[in-house]
């Protein structure tokens, strides 16, 4: 089948970027997205034009790598998809496309489809992680767990950091990521001890990214590849609340002894 | 040049060489231990885990990952599980079980010391992974919940759904980004390793690519690890992420360590076959799957019937007619290799005969559609996603791929190379899996190298150098990134008839067929012939497009298929 695609083309974090029109005359319906556009690719490389520089690795859904908005929907059109596992056979012959890179402040285009996502390590950074130095680990067995929490906690933990949510969202808020680290931790008993200091410090740094607020618009939820629920967003704006009534930095005079 | 093979295993039984090892080895002043750098080269579980636990022990850590951030690193895609002996099951595990098992599975060519090694830090694996906030599997009582895998005989793997790799790799990469943090380790992403710098015979550094800006740089250490992964790639079509490569190994072997066992690579039985000459890559479906569906091919050659309507008597489950004490569960090599002789007889199915059925037909009418749901659920969906087909509805069709290379850089019980200095961990090195991997082992392997092992004989090496004397002015450092400059230039002046990717096919196509599952003299002499004539057409004929000073995918790909083409 023929596909037609225009795809934002940007040299690098300083040029202007257009949309350009390609033609792909021979996708097949078994092929991926991600497939066809290697097609172009080794088309545009023969051609001894540019080929479009998109983000990839795993291609099999987890690694989190891929995503472009695909007529304006991050990962195109199927639902719990990333676009690396998103097939042709859900589009026919002829069918016409517009591909652009994630947009938001926080997310610079590197070049055509690919974005910088750093800040998302960087919030990471600030909290989302349990401390426990390798070695000081008790019995894996000595704190049971409720198994409803550990599912719960796993449904949040599955998310990829894939950037879609803060790409749909209208003011590109990163609060679906953000919260689904901070139900992930905060809905298991050890991750208990830092609940407040996590909540507070990632809800900080999320803003000094760049990324806006929560209007609860709901668009973060309908792109997720992995189905994170909003309520994680709930989670964490109690969380932040609770903190920003409780929490206090640690005691400057340091720990006992 | 004779290589210096000892492997240092420590005397003693083998239940006490570790201990022994542990308490012999020289430790670091912890006053001292920020004037040593440490270069950390991949961000998988064996390099995430050991850049944040020697940054936890107070070393100077610069971690290097070609993505743009180090969670994307391929130890993520690993669905089934990680082992421990845990024997929480109480049937019959222990360390030495583990052990046994292992260095069995490998057919007995795996170092056993080290094999041993891995049993026994198999426990503190699960205690620091849950301690982390791993989200494992558990039974309604609270406890940890485990199930059997690939072909062991009893329960010892531990899971969190079909998701384990991403799981344990969040776990590490928090713990990185935690020491990120805290400043102790500096995070390098979008850097590929493109050289090693060895300075007086020691391991003093790497040339890195800069991937947006296209900068060579020089980066100085102490001592260097490699958690690069394997180089199942070389093979085109494998189960591996596209970015995953030989590079840094091959790099580091160039420049004189050791290689063991390329010739030991991992079929995988459980994989969705391929669709056509377009496609990019493999998928894998866990092993894990093995363990509720039952494996079969029609009786009748080339029966192209809808699989439902094929009877139970026109069916044969050939594994567990081969095997029947091990059935649907035997290894992963026996699986596939059957896989291969059922489809060579006639007996495959789908397009071109590739392919055998794994049926849940049974498992789903024995235990409910829901049960096989909450265990495989995700499975389905990708399997579906790739496919169109339902397999609760429909078997599905199966095929072995490349999956794991068991082979990679020699080193020895202190995971050294035999450049001093070069440290090589996880499917990078060569020494725990023998000729072939247990299912669940790969993760249990990256991280006791990089948790439990690296940060004492590192320590251990440390102790015995003295910090700095190099920078990045030295003879070797400008040598090599020299060297690295002029191969980027060759790589972009060529400007030939063939893409990267044409000729990488085609070298793939060579060790698959030639050098896969199966392997004849003829075969491996006509890819002995045939290897050298693409290498020679790649550097004749290749079209890497654009210029090395801006963000250049195809150049980056043309780096690695360079190498992959010297080590196929």
């Amino acid at each position: 089948m023929k596909i037609i695609l225009n795809i934002w083309r940007q040299r690098d974090a300083k040029s202007a970027g257009k949309m350009v029109r390609y033609e792909v005359p021979n996708a097949s319906e078994h092929m991926s997205f991600l497939e066809m556009l290697d097609v172009l690719n080794e088309e545009l490389t023969r051609k001894g034009e540019d080929p479009v520089t998109f983000e990839h690795d795993c291609r099999e859904g987890i690694c989190g790598c891929c995503g472009f908005m695909i007529d304006g929907v991050p990962h195109g059109p199927q639902r719990g998809t990333t676009v690396c596992q998103l097939h042709m056979r859900h589009y026919k012959d002829g069918d016409e496309l517009w591909l652009e890179p994630f947009r938001a402040k926080a997310f610079p285009v590197l070049k055509d489809l690919m974005v910088d996502r750093s800040a998302f390590d960087r919030v990471i950074a600030a909290g989302g992680f349990i401390s426990v130095n390798t070695g000081s680990a008790p019995d894996g067995n000595a704190l049971p767990v409720v198994k409803k929490c550990s599912d719960m906690a796993m449904d949040a933990a599955a998310c990829i950091g894939c950037g879609a949510c803060v790409a749909s969202c209208p003011n590109a808020s990163a609060s679906l990521f953000v919260s689904a680290k901070i139900s992930h931790l905060g809905l298991l008993p050890q991750g208990q001890a830092e609940r407040d200091r996590r909540a507070m410090r990632m809800v900080m740094k999320m803003t000094e990214e760049g990324f806006g607020y929560c209007t609860n618009t709901g668009e973060c939820e309908a792109v997720c590849p992995k189905g994170i629920k909003i309520e994680n967003i709930a989670r964490m704006h109690r969380d932040y609340l609770k903190s920003a009534f409780t929490y206090r930095e640690e005691s400057q005079a340091g720990g006992a002894g | 040049m004779a290589l210096n093979l000892d492997a240092k295993i420590p005397s003693g039984p083998v239940e006490q060489k570790w201990q022994k090892a542990k308490f012999e080895m020289k430790l670091v002043n912890p006053a001292n231990k920020r004037k040593y750098t440490v270069i950390v080269v991949g961000s998988g579980l064996a390099g995430g885990a050991a850049a944040a636990s020697l940054g936890e022990l107070g070393y100077n850590v610069k971690c290097f990952c070609f993505q743009d951030s180090p969670r994307r690193a391929h130890s993520i895609a690993a669905q089934g599980g990680i082992n421990a002996a845990k024997n929480y099951q109480n049937d019959g595990d222990s360390v030495y079980r583990l052990f046994y098992d292992t260095v069995k599975g490998g057919d007995f060519r795996a170092r056993e010391a080290n094999v041993y090694r891995l049993a026994e830090v198999s426990v503190d694996i699960i205690d620091q992974c849950v301690a982390q906030g791993v989200p494992f599997a558990r039974e309604y009582g609270g406890v940890l919940a485990n199930r059997s895998f690939g072909g062991a005989q009893v329960s010892r793997t531990f899971y969190a759904r079909g998701q384990t790799g991403q799981q344990l790799l969040l776990g590490c990469y928090q713990a990185l980004e935690r020491q990120v943090d805290a400043g102790r380790v500096k995070m390098f992403y979008r850097h590929e390793m493109l050289d090693l710098v060895v300075v007086d015979g020691r391991a003093r550094g790497i040339i890195t690519r800069d991937m947006v800006t296209g900068a060579i740089d020089c980066h100085v250490a102490d001592a260097v690890c490699l958690a690069t992964g394997g180089y199942g790639n070389v093979f085109y079509l494998s189960t591996n992420a596209k970015g995953s490569n030989a590079t840094a190994i091959w790099r580091a072997y160039k420049k004189g360590a050791g290689f063991a066992n390329p010739c030991f690579t991992q079929i995988h039985p459980t994989c969705i076959p391929q669709s056509g000459d377009y496609q990019s890559k493999l998928t894998l479906m866990s092993e894990s799957l093995r363990n509720d569906g039952r494996i079969w091919v029609p009786k009748t050659k080339n029966d192209t019937r809808d699989p439902n309507t094929i009877t139970e008597g026109e069916r044969d489950y050939y594994l567990e007619r081969r095997y029947p004490a091990f059935g649907n569960l035997c290894p992963r090599d026996i699986a596939s290799r059957a896989a291969k002789v059922a489809c060579d007889e006639g007996y495959g199915v789908g397009p071109g005969g590739r392919g055998v059925y794994l049926d849940f037909s049974e498992s789903i009418g024995r235990l409910g559609q829901n049960t096989i749901a909450e265990r495989y659920g995700n499975l389905f969906e990708i399997y579906e996603r790739i496919t169109g087909e339902d397999p609760y509805k429909t078997p599905m069709r199966i095929y072995p791929a490349v999956h794991y290379t068991m082979g990679g850089l020699w080193v020895d019980y202190n995971l050294q190379s035999t450049i001093p200095g070069l440290f090589v961990l996880g499917e990078a090195n060569f020494s725990d899996h023998g000729a072939n991997r247990l299912g669940a082992s790969a993760l249990m392997q990256g991280l006791a190298d990089g948790y439990f092992v690296i940060p004492y004989t590192m320590g251990n090496y440390l102790a015995g150098v003295k910090p700095g004397g190099v920078d990045e002015t030295h003879g070797e450092f400008r040598g090599a990134r020299e060297e690295v400059e002029q191969r980027t230039k060759k790589l972009l002046s060529i400007k030939g008839k063939k893409t990267v990717d044409d000729l990488h096919r085609e070298l793939g196509k060579v060790m698959w067929e030639d050098c896969g599952m199966g392997r004849t003299a003829q075969g491996l002499e006509h890819a002995l012939e045939r290897i050298p004539e693409i290498r020679e057409e790649f550097w004749k004929n290749v079209n890497v497009p654009g210029s090395g000073t801006e963000l250049n995918q195809s150049l980056e790909r043309a780096g690695r298929v360079a190498d992959f083409l010297e080590l196929g």
